[in-house]
């Protein structure tokens, strides 16, 4: 294949890492709140139109061990290029097509000189509601962990 | 992957690939019927109709054999991006592209099983030309007699003597397709 | 045999109107939204997303819905859904070492890393009907205490440290897929897996509860039960690196079971697994019974005959969608082969008269 500077074929650099967690954070975020943070789409060519489908989930028997088809999963996928060339590529869960739309977007921009306002205005929010929801049900779940506790024999003072 | 390997899908799928699809079964039963086919811009050697009847048959789970020029980096990588496609050698395959002279022998590939006769490669065989000029063909799906300009007709009639087993062909040149089932005995004339 | 029977068009026209009105029920009382099922009915979600072998929570909402409450009609119209959609490929296998937890609770170790979590359980409810809920539906919020940075590891791990346990045969393979390929006896543990994950409940249920009983006794501890959520990664090809595509929920069982050990093996502690998706706990326990009952062969146990060693059995007749549709096809007209059967009875009547008046 062709290098190309956006799409290294090497796995797990810095670069990749950073872009991996805002393509999760896209991928998990509510539709609705990405679509409030960024109203409006610059203009771009489809590669690959929203495409609803399913992707077969996978687990490991005993947790460790071989794989095993657990379920499939909805899942819209969409690659787009912006006006500069730049190809954003977005999987997303569920069934929305804006959705998935926004995310290839953003996966786009972020990989222009538009990124540090972008993160700012787009990625933090999502970043900060995200916390939020996984720090309450943390917490929730914490207040439900038992605190076992003996009776203290002996002279321990 | 090179950013020509995203763009020569088709723009409005569900509608392209029901269209094809339909072509593609038209040409596989009615052997000797040459049928037209669009919405595919594929890059070079892959001919436009081979290219269409990828996007329409092939995904993840139907693995692809790229035999000679067609092995090149720029097919690989379009068939990655817009079938999703593994690519493999000729006897895992469910489909193969490339030239007839590229497939010898044709013997590599699957011919299914007596319990499972679907389990057999397709072979999608790229043609420098393709026409209804050429050995008779008879058998199912064909009224009386009908031609196509076929490569040879030996190696046809051996695949067609292991009936009910055996592989298909498709023969694409162009925007064109033609299908060449296992069901049909191929004649020189 | 069957026949083309022409004329029921208008009756079935008819029916679906009046099955469309009683879905409704009476106009009266406020029509139930999807949301409001997706949110406030979650475990029959949970149900029908595991048994319909789709996660996608809004949809199953809406199946059930569509279904009047049917849970296996529910299922029935996402595993229809399912086959529409095109396979964009499969993910990485979860890692559900690194699941958020909001339940995890272990039967064999009262203190363990990461401690005992409740979670939203009804284990310790009185199974009193609770009338303030047909009244009011207001909730105060849940308490909440600081969240730990400990990590929570799986229990088997500790079993696993000292040789205790069995250990899980590593590998990567690519596993086989019923949705793709029929199944063919005898299976894989991978295929059986698949299998009873989306089985149906109350079927896996009993065959669990069967061994228990004694028809093919395999001595269970929960080990460990765990419910909250992972993130699903998968390869993009066309990036050539992985992402996560989403956040699914999971109830995961091990079971650490007695061994005596065999020609090959020391005396051990062996495992069954359960992995389902949703908060479906019942499931994901009885689900790792009857894995480790249909694994007597690999562990070269006795075959005492029960049902819930008969791979056969369990597979063939866990899918309730399968179930349905063969049971339920028989109420369909069946005229002709009822017309063979009547004259064949007949027959037989006439000459049995027959024989008796010649006896005679």
């Amino acid at each position: 294949m062709t290098p190309d500077p956006n799409l290294d074929p090497t796995p797990d650099t810095t670069a990749h890492s950073d872009r991996k967690a805002w393509m999760g954070l896209l991928a998990r975020a509510s539709p609705g709140q990405l679509a409030g943070l960024l109203p409006d789409l610059p203009a771009h060519d489809i590669l690959r139109a929203p495409e609803i489908g399913a992707v077969m989930v996978r687990g490991r028997i005993g947790g460790t061990g071989a794989p095993f088809n657990l379920g499939e999963m909805t899942v819209t996928r969409c690659v787009l290029r912006l006006a500069d060339g730049v190809v954003g590529h977005a999987h997303v869960q569920g069934r929305d097509r804006a959705h998935a739309l926004r995310a290839a977007v953003v996966d786009a921009l972020m990989q222009t000189d538009a990124a540090a306002n972008l993160r700012q205005t787009v990625l933090t929010p999502l970043q900060t509601a995200e916390t939020t929801r996984r720090t309450t049900r943390a917490s929730k779940a914490a207040a439900t962990r038992v605190e076992f506790f003996t009776l203290v024999r002996g002279e321990d003072q | 992957m090179t950013p020509d390997a995203l763009t020569g899908g088709f723009a409005d799928a569900p509608i392209q690939s029901a269209r094809a699809f339909r072509a593609a079964m038209e040409a596989l039963s009615r052997p000797g019927k040459i049928e037209t086919v669009a919405g595919a811009q594929p890059p070079a050697p892959l001919s436009v109709a081979a290219g269409v009847l990828l996007l329409t048959l092939a995904d993840g789970t139907t693995p692809v054999h790229l035999a000679g020029a067609h092995d090149s980096p720029s097919v690989r990588d379009w068939i990655t991006f817009h079938c999703g496609a593994p690519l493999v050698a000729a006897a895992d395959a469910v489909f193969a592209v490339g030239t007839w002279g590229a497939m010898q022998p044709i013997t590599r590939f699957a011919i299914g099983t007596p319990d499972y006769p679907d389990r057999a490669a397709t072979l999608i065989i790229e043609m420098p030309d393709l026409t209804t000029q050429g050995p008779r063909l008879t058998g199912p799906g064909i009224c009386d007699v009908a031609g196509l300009s076929l490569p040879e007709t030996a190696a046809f009639r051996a695949n067609h003597a292991l009936f009910p087993l055996g592989i298909d062909c498709f023969l694409t040149c162009g925007d064109k397709v033609a299908g060449l089932p296992r069901s049909t005995l191929v004649e020189d004339i | 045999m069957y026949v083309a029977v022409k004329g029921g068009e208008r009756a079935i026209d008819n029916a679906h109107a009046f099955l469309a009105e009683d879905r409704r029920g009476d106009p009266q009382v406020a029509e139930l939204s999807v949301a409001q099922i997706r949110e406030q009915l979650r475990l029959a979600v949970n149900r029908v997303m595991a048994e319909g072998s789709l996660f996608d929570p809004d949809l199953a909402a809406l199946a059930i819905k569509q279904a009047r409450g049917d849970l296996i009609e529910a299922v029935f119209l996402i595993r229809a859904y399912r086959t529409t959609l095109p396979r964009l490929g499969a993910s990485n296998p979860v890692d559900t070492a690194q699941m958020a937890v909001v339940r995890r609770v272990s039967a064999t170790f009262k203190d363990l890393p990461g401690g005992q979590v409740l979670g939203p359980t009804f284990d310790y409810t009185h199974r009193l009907l609770d009338f303030k809920l047909a009244a009011d539906g207001q909730v105060p919020p849940a308490p909440t205490a600081p969240v730990s940075a400990e990590k929570v590891p799986h229990v088997t791990e500790f079993l696993n440290r000292d040789g205790l346990i069995e250990a899980e045969p590593q590998s990567d393979a690519v596993p086989p897929d019923l949705t793709r390929e029929p199944m063919e006896l005898p299976t894989s543990r991978a295929l059986r897996l698949q299998a009873i994950t989306r089985g149906d409940e109350g079927f896996i249920l009993s065959m669990a509860y069967s061994t228990q009983r004694g028809y093919g006794r395999t001595h269970a501890f929960v080990g460990e039960l765990r419910i909250g959520a992972v993130a699903v990664e998968m390869d993009i090809p066309e990036l050539g690196f992985s992402v996560e595509i989403g956040e699914i929920e999971l109830s995961e069982c091990e079971t650490v079971n007695q061994f005596k050990g065999s020609k090959t093996e020391p005396p051990q502690f062996t495992r069954g697994y359960g992995l389902v998706f949703g908060q479906s706990e019942r499931k994901a326990i009885a689900m790792s019974l009857v894995d480790r009952a249909l694994r007597w062969k690999e562990l070269g146990e006795d075959n005492i005959g029960a049902p819930a060693q008969d791979e056969e059995f369990v597979l063939m007749h866990a899918d309730n969608i399968q179930a349905t549709g063969f049971l339920e096809h028989i109420k369909l007209p069946h005229y002709v082969d009822f017309q063979a059967e009547l004259e064949l009875v007949r027959r037989l009547r006439a000459d049995a008269a027959t024989m008796q008046e010649a006896a005679k």
